[in-house]
């Protein structure tokens, strides 16, 4: 076996070039010939009837192109899981910002102004806010009851647990909407001829999922669509389902104009009018005896949806998955709902359901073990999940995972005990008060259950004409890493040097479907798959004679040019196959869930200014086991950026609602941390390589943005010796809770 | 109104736009003279995507109306590097994994590139500061931390 | 980018005495843009309410620094890293310096003017606080020539300010009378940099056996204009700073102030951090020794 050389090195990023030079082209980088501008028109009420559109004066409009739904030649819909989600209003608006209309011209300046010029008269109708609203069913805007989803998960029993508890513990925690904030708004230019069909490129995570949403929507033969990702600037879930949507007012304007169509977002529109993460609602009741043992919880998971279910269901699931936290419990109940309202639908968004539900049984921990009289740490010490042990769903815990070590590990490094004692002994006497809060959770790895099997994802590889090797997938790089680790796969299984693998650019017409980059599967899965389809390529050469027992990279490169010269092509492909044993029932919510998971805890450490009740990260420690780490630069920086939006999502960011619509979309108004923000973010790797896994790699992406808000809040809890239960957790709450009871001590006045 | 002509000089190079004088300086660098590294981010001066420097100073060119960019010497993304080679901001960048999605890099680098001429050994906070006016929502600043640290290193004293 | 730019005119007379016969000419046509930095936002938003703009960037007559025995004279052009870098700035009016560093990162410091955060009268403005603490007086100027006003009469009311059609801020006189003094200045917003106050607060005093000898304070973001906490200022004066005098402190600010509930914050919150500002400059007063 070879020594890895460069899995597990820091193999400088792909496309780091072009990036640090500025020579890198995003969409609104690109222009065609002849091209055009689109705009969207778009719904100013939460819900009701259209009645009237009227083109205001001042614009000339014989010079625009204008689409309706009435211009969509297939199905007027934006296939995702369910067929839902309009592409563009027919008769009935069902939240603010629906797109409603497109327009197009080539002056990008004029559009904002006939967009304005666009009157519509509505007929309103009720429409509902939030989980409690459409919980309450008064008003219907969904279905028969406004649910899109539900889930039941349920082991051992539950009822029967009260009656042995020492104490029962309930607690109600929330979290709010999330908006993504990529530096780059989402953007597209789509180009249509009937001889060549549809062309779009864009900013986007799965080219293949707009490609079967445009196949529906334009009635276009799966040939005659193409799409093309391009550099994309930020991604983080919110350009999962959305490009589709912004795809598909592209191509329509494309087609009924006969020119290439740009449509780019400004900060504004995007943030009004594109999906957030899912707010959430948990309710935990738990029964737990006086040494600490959990006994059951009976947990109570909702998420709002917005105004069309999109991803809800997938979303709830992995909250629903996740919300016992990495704990044993003999008895658990897990009850979920995703509910409509008439805001703008909630989508993917980096963790995926796992951060709202992981807040909440993370907080309720340290609930638990206060009322219980128990240390925060003891408590999950003798309660954390072990090989042997099963989970809510009754997977066994098969890797050798030490989660007490990971916690002591990360005690240790934060210097916590210490720490603990001494800001509970100085908070009494001080402005600034200090607090430090643990949070330890997991991350499942990959889609959940059966999804994988269902992808049944493809990954190849080939040699160009001139001998350069090809990574081909349609997995996609927006950040995180994804050109640079699936080349130092393909480079190492090849046994030539990273700078000879190259990858091409996701094009449905070249790649093969490797499914969508999303949860946390590029690494793991994909990366395996490549792993596969490199060592097909190599056995290919050697099995034709034109390589010898060892190679320099160019003798390889030689040999395939040889051998793509003399018959036409070298090309290796790898399809998924499940690992075994691995079993899971989608109706009752039991097996395997994940093939691996990701474990993680994480230390905060906060002062509270009772001045201003502002507060501030001082330190932060992430300590995880991950998997073999295959590039330590990205995956250090994989958790740091998790962790600086962990850290945005419990102390800074707030979308701010008015009947459905975004009030704050401004980068003024919605505020992420700047570099004076931030703490020290001290990263810390444990590797129990995975062996499904490419090089034993697990899934990274996603698992730090579960731990930051709960260790956040629970230091915050523990400086002001205040219960806070929700996130955002701003000033204007420390100070209702706080500062009506002046409580500023009267340090250093004068007599 | 009518396009007037304005004249500067971009990268080392004199160039001339006829453009509208209120027209955003970020929008002529990238649609009049295809300097597409400078990037649109929010349009309110937030972000520091469009960070440029004007007489050597550091501005955001979202905010800057060309008229007031006439006759001044501008600097862009494309003009930090020498050539082929790479300012030691650039290089650092690289080898730290500065950059993740890249939107935010050309402006941070400017930003970085400046902040290092007005002060060739900044402290952590300085550096902090000095960056304080460029959002990135990929790496949590840390890296870009450490490659500032590292070029400042690598320019030698 | 949400404003055609055909529909904006912009000139550039390129002299303070161009720009002054301009806005005689045409009283209340002409929008003065400095750096930009209000003025370009609102046009990016489709905002943009004036379509006839004046470029007094380029008029060096706003961008001096005069400094005399007695007062420091700042060109209304001047930009708050021009401020935060001259040494006269940050010897004699440290709070004024300190006000620069809050306001917009380094990028938008070295463009936005101090006469452009004046004129454009937000109330959570960084610099009035300072000002107003500091007794600054301003010189306006208009083809007819010019005129002083105290700062503490400048604003109005919320927006709109003593500024008359065709006048320009010229100058910011601020007198050297606080040497030794205890100042003090603190902002609270959404996060470290980049933010707009939710309360600005900037104070100078100094004690003399105990008791207050001089008090000047200046609050912002709690009212429909940047305030000058005088009633504040009279009780105190010539009071020991005791935990009972401080209390009647924040029991008049809670009189002063009119805080508001809106994008930013609420008003529960700025009161009350606004009341705790109070207090933590006065303890910290009481407690100061000045420097031999």
């Amino acid at each position: 076996m070879l020594k890895q050389r460069i899995v597990g090195a820091p193999a400088l990023r792909k496309e780091g070039q072009a990036k640090v030079r500025g020579t890198a082209r995003y969409i609104d980088d690109i222009s065609f010939p002849d091209m055009i501008f689109g705009a969207t028109v778009r719904s100013r009420i939460p819900r009701g009837h259209i009645l009237k559109i009227e083109f205001g004066d001042g614009i000339p409009w014989n010079e625009f192109v204008v689409v309706s739904a009435r211009d969509i030649p297939g199905d007027n819909v934006i296939a995702l899981i369910n067929k839902d989600w309009p592409c563009l209003v027919d008769e009935q608006v069902n939240h603010p910002e629906e797109p409603i209309l497109l327009l197009a011209h080539p002056d990008r300046h004029l559009l904002p102004k006939a967009v304005a010029a666009v009157q519509i008269e509505y007929e309103a109708l009720p429409s509902i806010h939030s989980i409690e609203e459409s919980e309450r069913g008064d008003v219907i805007v969904w279905g028969e009851d406004n649910v899109f989803k539900k889930f039941l998960i349920e082991k051992g029993d539950v009822d029967t647990a009260w009656d042995q508890a020492d104490f029962i513990v309930e607690g109600e925690y929330a979290t709010g909407a999330q908006e993504h904030l990529y530096i780059e708004n989402n953007g597209v230019i789509a180009a249509y001829t009937p001889g060549d069909g549809l062309t779009l490129w864009g900013s986007m995570q799965c080219p293949f999922y707009v490609h079967k949403s445009l196949v529906g929507l334009t009635g276009l033969p799966e040939d005659k669509v193409r799409i093309i990702q391009v550099e994309t600037g930020g991604a983080f879930g919110g350009k999962e389902d959305y490009p589709s949507m912004i795809g598909a007012h592209a191509a329509l304007l494309a087609m009924k104009s006969g020119h290439p169509v740009k449509i780019m977002y400004d900060r504004l529109e995007d943030m009004v009018a594109t999906t957030k993460r899912h707010p959430s609602r948990t309710r935990i009741r738990t029964a737990v005896t006086k040494e600490g043992k959990l006994l059951a919880a009976d947990i109570n998971f909702a998420l709002d949806g917005g105004a069309y279910s999109t991803l809800s269901s997938t979303v709830l699931s992995r909250g629903t998955i996740h919300a016992c936290g990495p704990y044993y419990w003999p008895n658990i109940r897990v009850r979920s709902k995703a509910f409509a309202t008439n805001c703008p639908p909630h989508g993917a968004f980096r963790g995926f359901g796992a951060p709202q539900s992981l807040f909440a049984i993370e907080r309720h921990m340290d609930c638990v073990a206060h009322a219980i009289g128990l240390a925060p740490e003891e408590l999950r010490r003798r309660n954390f999940l072990r090989p042997g042990l099963t989970t809510a769903t009754g997977q066994e815990i098969r890797e050798a995972i030490d989660l007490e070590h990971l916690l002591s590990r990360a005690l240790t490094l934060s210097d916590y005990h210490a720490k603990r004692e001494r800001f509970d002994r100085e908070n009494a006497y001080t402005k600034k008060k200090k607090g430090i809060g643990i949070a330890a959770f997991f991350h499942g790895s990959g889609f959940t259950g059966s999804g994988e099997r269902n992808l049944s994802s493809v990954a190849a590889m080939d040699a160009t004409a001139d001998g350069r090797l090809r990574v081909l997938v349609s997995s996609t790089e927006f950040g995180q890493g994804t050109n640079t680790i699936l080349c130092q796969i393909a480079a190492e299984a090849l046994g030539i040097d990273y700078e000879a693998v190259e990858i091409a650019q996701p094009d449905t017409s070249v790649v093969p479907n490797t499914g969508p980059t999303v949860a946390s599967r590029t690494t793991m899965i994909v990366g395996k798959l490549v792993h596969s389809a490199a060592l097909g390529l190599k056995q290919t050469l050697q099995a034709s004679g034109s390589l010898h027992e060892s190679w320099t990279t160019e003798e390889f490169c030689a040999a395939a040019k040889m051998h793509v010269g003399r018959y036409g092509k070298l090309y290796s492909s790898s399809r998924y196959e499940p690992p075994p044993n691995v079993y899971w029932d989608d109706a009752t919510y039991r097996g395997e869930a994940y093939p691996a998971f990701a474990w993680a805890v994480y230390v905060a450490e906060v002062t509270v200014d009772m001045i201003t009740y502002g507060v501030t990260v001082d330190d932060f420690v992430a300590v995880q086991e991950v998997g073999h780490v295959l590039n330590p630069v990205l995956a250090t920086g994989q958790i740091e950026g998790g962790v600086a939006q962990g850290i945005g999502y419990a102390l800074y960011e707030n979308v701010q609602w008015e009947r459905g619509r975004m009030t704050n979309g401004q980068m003024t108004n919605y505020i992420i941390p700047t570099s004076q923000d931030i703490p020290p973010i001290r990263v810390f790797f444990e590797e129990i390589p995975f062996a499904y896994g490419a090089y034993g790699a697990k899934g990274i992406g996603e698992l730090p943005m579960d731990g930051p808000a709960p260790a956040i809040v629970n230091a915050v809890s523990h400086a002001t010796g205040e219960d806070f239960k929700a996130i955002p957790l701003l000033p204007e709450a420390i100070c209702s809770r706080l500062g009506l009871r002046h409580s500023v001590p009267a340090e250093a006045i004068a007599i | 109104m009518k396009r007037q002509r304005f004249s500067f000089i971009v990268n080392g190079e004199a160039r001339e736009v006829e453009a509208y004088p209120i027209e955003r300086l970020l929008d002529v660098l990238r649609d009049e003279l295809d300097l597409t590294g400078t990037k649109e981010g929010c349009g309110e001066g937030e972000c520091g995507a469009c960070s440029v420097l004007i007489n050597g100073e550091l501005v955001n060119s979202c905010l800057v109306p060309v008229a007031q960019a006439n006759a001044t010497d501008i600097v862009t993304i494309e003009g930090i590097a020498d050539g082929a080679n790479l300012h030691p901001v650039q290089q650092a960048f690289l080898s730290c994994g500065g950059a993740q999605c890249g939107m935010c890099t050309p402006g941070m680098i400017v930003a970085a590139a400046y902040l290092l001429k007005k002060c060739s050994q900044p402290s952590p906070e300085q550096i902090r500061e000095g960056l304080n006016g460029n959002l990135c929502r990929c790496t949590g600043y840390m890296r870009i931390f450490e490659a500032v640290e590292k070029a400042v290193v690598g320019s030698g004293k | 980018m949400r404003s055609h730019p055909a529909e904006y005119e912009l000139v550039s007379p390129g002299s303070l005495a161009g720009v002054l016969k301009l806005l005689q000419r045409e009283p209340g046509e002409w929008l003065p843009i400095a750096g930009g930095t209000e003025v370009m936002v609102q046009l990016s938003a489709g905002r943009l309410a004036a379509h006839r703009l004046v470029n007094i960037w380029d008029v060096t007559e706003l961008r001096q620094i005069t400094e005399t025995t007695a007062s420091l004279i700042v060109g209304g052009g001047c930009t708050f890293t021009q401020l935060r870098e001259h040494a006269g700035v940050q010897r004699h009016f440290p709070l004024l310096a300190q006000a620069g560093s809050w306001t917009g990162g380094i990028a938008n410091q070295n463009r936005a003017t101090i006469a452009g955060n004046i004129v454009n009268a937000s109330p959570a403005a960084d610099s009035p606080p300072a000002l107003l603490a500091y007794d600054a007086e301003l010189e306006l100027i208009s083809a007819n020539g010019t005129r002083t006003i105290a700062y503490i009469d400048f604003h109005l009311g919320y927006k709109r300010t003593a500024l008359l059609p065709g006048e320009l801020l010229l100058a910011i006189r601020l007198p050297k009378r606080f040497p030794g003094w205890f100042s003090y200045a603190q902002k609270t917003g959404a996060r470290n940099a980049q933010a707009i106050s939710k309360v600005c607060i900037a104070g100078v005093g100094k004690l003399r056996e105990g008791r207050v000898e001089a008090l000047q304070i200046g609050i912002g973001a709690v009212a429909p204009t940047p305030l000058r906490l005088r009633r504040i200022e009279e009780a105190l004066l010539s009071a020991p700073l005791t935990e009972n005098t401080i209390a009647e402190g924040r029991r008049i600010l809670a009189r002063e102030i009119a805080p508001i509930d809106d994008i930013r914050s609420s008003r529960e919150y700025r009161g009350c951090v606004a009341a705790n500002l109070l207090e933590d400059f006065l303890c910290r007063l009481a407690a100061f020794k000045e420097a031999a």
